[in-house]
């Protein structure tokens, strides 16, 4: 067992550790809080996975913008006392816990019997430059409609919050 | 001598179709000129079968023409329209144009002033054309196309006083009970078109005579039998023919004593190729055909109606007919079928004046002292019945002789000594019709009047026909008849006098019996009905085969109805409501699935996954493609 | 010693315990939280394919990127959905809104 490994044993746990708890705190605040760990433990992996734009792309936008997003709006409707906002349908629970479970199972029953093929070694070449190269160049058109799409999301959001008054 | 009318027959067949068309369509309200169409195409008619018989007879026809066009071609069955003239077809020509033209100038006088009389002129022309597409036929299905027109044109007939309710039930019996025997026909044609491969006569006759299945034959023949039991009323299905009389006189002369009901008795002379082969049907011929002659002899011995008792007596004429069709004598048979055409017209047709001059009465009894407001009528009626009854030298004698010789001569003597009987009642119900009607003591027919010329004329030409029509089958002619109208295999006898003199001597005795009974009163009729009251009232009521024919309809129809009704209700709306109810069950199960929360819906999806995730697990990558 | 799979394996947990979030919470924003894992763990496959199969081009992070963007738009535009239906109905719990119920 190298270092590799432990990190990535301790990351993944970080992450799922995270998950578990979104899923599991019944004050929604913490189970926010839960997400941003499980956001940090992610990017971390992405480091790990040599992609390290990526990994202060997610450390910026989701740890960041998207978590204080979440916690804003959560803030904004509680109506009910904090430790009772993130509960699990009575009934659902068990119905939901099933499905996940087989979902797992089936797929990572899948991914143990294949065979993947090109276990490459790194490159190490230089991973930002290959971003840029692409974003500007075959995947211009795809950019670009993010962009649009921002902006569009942007307006929305703010139309919808402000709600729709008489004009 | 005139072969190039043989050329033009079909217009036989075309002119009075035509002359129906045109009557139907466009000349309905000039019923003078819708009449002198008609006549005019069945006159063209006559003259053309009239050149065509003496090309076949007296010009040496040594083959019979045959002219045919392919009408309906599809793999595995060909149908032609054709046209077959031989001896037989020369015959029944001259008898149906000639007897449906003299009809139809009766029905001059006859229907005058009756407010359907160019529908009436139109139903006779589509009726001649219709008997006229039949006799001229090369093969069955065509035969069997003509057949069903004539039937319809019978139906129309029948029911031409639709007002009355007697005629229209009439008009239905006479259909329905010849569409029984027809269903027997059209198998028969089913399974000759399926095991022969062809319908027509002479391609059949070739195929049959190597063929050597004999119970199939004998089972298509008693299946083709059907038809003319049922189109020449013959026991069991010979209930619609004196019903038939609820049409006007001309019809029921044409149609119900000349020409139609005689279609049977031509199809199987026809057909003669396949019935000689099966002696066994020959022999169910030949019962079924005598046992019809006494039955209806029997009958018309108590009724009162002048139409009934000439109704039921061509019922026992053509029993003659069919008998000697089935004991091997077809030439005879057709003989007495054209003798026969010729005076039971005239009957017919004489009654026909009588009943016009006594407004409609139909009643023997109470018509009386007729010879002497109407000679013409009178002495042509006496004519006819000499002529049925067998007197000689008039024609009926010796057609009937032929029968009755071919039964003698063959070994029949049960059905030689049916046939002598019949003669004998003939004679007797024909001369009682006569006494009382014409010569009799009542005062019924005092306002009497003879009838107009355009009727009592046809009347004449008929009883000079009735009188020496048979002496071309007769042996003072030498048989010419035999010599055109026969088949191969057929037997010629000799003349046997003894045979003669008894059928002559027999027919002689009913005469004076009847001028006994009813002329001179020796003997009362009345007592003679109180004395044999149970016999009487059997035969007066025709042996109740109607009352029990319908009874059974009642059983059956009523049984099948109410099988039928439980079935619909149950059967039928029960699927229909089942599956309506069905369909509400399970909307009132699956409605629950709708809970209107997302997340449920989120649920159905990811287990939609797993599943195709599990199967593709299961059964390979494969299953996916 | 750690390979490809595992990291598949880690998203597909990751994935799960996502799908249990989205069908059982009764808070709308929680079930958006849960969503976002879900997006997660489909970001770590990628770069997890980009790193150990495709190597050549960095796509697998491209995407990966665009996914980000997108669900950065998405959690904005829910949010606000959210807020505003609360504004409404006076409620985030998710069994109130079943409007097209039977």
């Amino acid at each position: 067992m190298n270092m590799n490994d432990a990190v990535f044993i301790i990351l993944g746990f970080i992450t799922l550790l995270g998950a578990v708890g979104v899923v599991s705190f019944t004050n929604i605040v913490h189970a926010a809080l839960s997400l941003v760990m499980s956001f940090l433990g992610v990017a971390g992996l992405y480091f790990q996975l040599q992609a390290e734009f990526l990994g202060l792309v997610q450390i910026m936008v989701y740890a960041g913008a998207i978590s204080v997003l979440i916690i804003f709006a959560i803030m904004l409707v509680m109506d009910r006392d904090p430790d009772q906002t993130n509960v699990s349908h009575k009934v659902n629970r068990w119905w939901g816990g099933l499905i996940a479970l087989l979902f797992a199972a089936f797929i990572g029953f899948a991914i143990r019997e294949s065979h993947f093929t090109g276990q490459a070694a790194s490159t190490g070449a230089d991973r930002l430059g290959q971003i840029a190269e692409l974003v500007l160049g075959n995947y211009v058109i795809a950019f670009e409609v993010a962009a649009i799409l921002l902006l569009v999301a942007v307006v929305g959001a703010i139309i919808l919050a402000k709600g729709a008054k008489e004009q | 001598m005139f072969a190039w009318s043989l050329e033009l027959a079909w217009l036989i067949v075309l002119l009075p179709f035509a002359a129906f068309a045109l009557i139907g369509l466009f000349l309905h309200r000039w019923p003078r000129l819708s009449a002198s169409l008609s006549i005019l195409a069945i006159g063209l008619s006559f003259i053309l079968s009239v050149l065509i018989a003496a090309h076949v007879f007296l010009g040496g026809m040594q083959e019979p023409f045959e002219l045919s066009i392919r009408w309906l071609a599809m793999p595995g069955l060909n149908v032609d329209m054709g046209l077959l003239i031989d001896g037989i077809t020369g015959v029944m020509l001259i008898v149906v144009t000639l007897v449906a033209l003299l009809v139809q100038v009766y029905s001059l006088g006859y229907m005058h002033g009756d407010p359907g009389f160019s529908s009436y002129y139109a139903y006779q022309s589509v009726f001649a054309g219709s008997m006229l597409g039949l006799v001229l036929a090369n093969n069955f299905g065509q035969i069997f196309v003509f057949w069903e027109l004539v039937g319809l044109a019978s139906y129309l007939l029948i029911g031409f006083w639709f007002g009355r309710d007697s005629a229209k039930n009439a008009a239905v019996k006479a259909f329905v009970t010849n569409r029984v025997g027809d269903f027997g026909f059209l198998l028969a044609i089913l399974f000759l078109q399926i095991i022969f491969g062809t319908l027509n006569f002479n391609g059949l006759a070739a195929e049959i005579a190597g063929y050597t299945n004999t119970a199939i034959l004998i089972g298509i023949s008693i299946l083709l039998l059907a038809g003319p039991i049922g189109k020449s009323a013959q026991f069991p299905l010979h209930v619609w023919l004196p019903d038939a009389m609820e049409g006007p006189t001309p019809v029921s002369a044409l149609i119900h004593a000349a020409t139609m009901v005689a279609a049977g008795v031509y199809l199987i002379a026809r057909a003669y190729f396949i019935f000689s082969t099966t002696p066994e049907a020959m022999m169910v011929i030949a019962v079924v055909g005598g046992f019809t002659a006494l039955f209806a002899a029997t009958i018309a011995l108590v009724q009162n109606d002048i139409k009934r008792i000439l109704a039921y007596s061509t019922l026992s004429q053509l029993g003659y007919m069919v008998m000697a069709m089935g004991i091997g004598a077809m030439t005879a048979g057709m003989f007495h079928l054209m003798t026969h055409a010729f005076f039971k017209a005239l009957l017919f047709l004489a009654a026909g004046s009588v009943i016009h001059a006594m407004a409609n009465e139909q009643d023997i009894w109470k018509m009386g002292r007729l010879k002497d407001k109407m000679p013409v009528t009178t002495w042509t009626f006496v004519i006819g019945a000499l002529a049925l009854a067998g007197i000689p030298p008039l024609s009926g004698f010796w057609s009937k002789d032929e029968i009755l010789l071919g039964a003698f001569a063959s070994g029949h003597m049960g059905l030689y000594l049916l046939g002598t009987l019949v003669a004998f009642l003939t004679a007797f119900y024909m001369f009682r019709l006569i006494f009382v009607a014409f010569f009799g003591s009542n005062k019924g027919g005092e306002h009497a009047h003879e009838s107009p010329l355009v009727m009592t004329v046809p009347l004449v030409i008929l009883a000079v026909l009735a009188v020496v029509a048979g002496f071309v089958g007769s042996p003072l002619m030498d048989y010419a008849f035999a010599h055109y109208v026969t088949y191969p295999g057929a037997v010629h006898h000799d003349p046997n006098i003894m045979v003669m003199v008894i059928s002559a001597l027999v027919a002689i005795t009913g005469i004076i019996l009847a001028w006994a009974i009813y002329q001179k009163e020796l003997i009362s009729h009345l007592a003679l009905r109180e004395k044999f009251q149970g016999i009487y009232t059997l035969l007066y009521n025709k042996y109740y085969i109607d009352e029990i024919y319908h009874w059974l309809g009642q059983r059956f129809i009523d049984g099948t109805a109410r099988v039928l009704f439980w079935f619909d209700i149950y059967v039928v709306n029960g699927l229909v409501n089942g599956i309506a109810a069905l369909t509400g069950g399970a909307g009132k199960v699956l409605r629950y699935t709708e809970t209107g929360q997302v997340q449920t819906y989120a649920g159905y999806m990811l287990v939609g996954v797993i599943v195709i995730v599990g199967l593709v697990l299961i059964a390979g990558f494969a299953m996916l493609i | 010693m750690i390979g490809f799979q595992h990291y598949l394996l880690l998203a597909t947990f990751l994935f799960a315990v996502g799908i249990y979030g989205v069908l059982t919470k009764r808070n709308a924003v929680a079930v958006l939280m849960s969503i976002e894992l879900m997006l997660n763990s489909v970001n770590l496959n990628f770069v997890a394919i980009n790193r150990y199969l495709v190597t050549d081009h960095a796509v697998g992070q491209l995407f990966a990127l665009i996914v980000i963007v997108v669900a950065a738009a998405e959690v904005a535009v829910g949010l606000a959905l959210i807020i505003s239906i609360f504004r409404q109905r006076k409620s985030v719990n998710l069994n109130d809104f079943n409007l097209l119920k039977w």
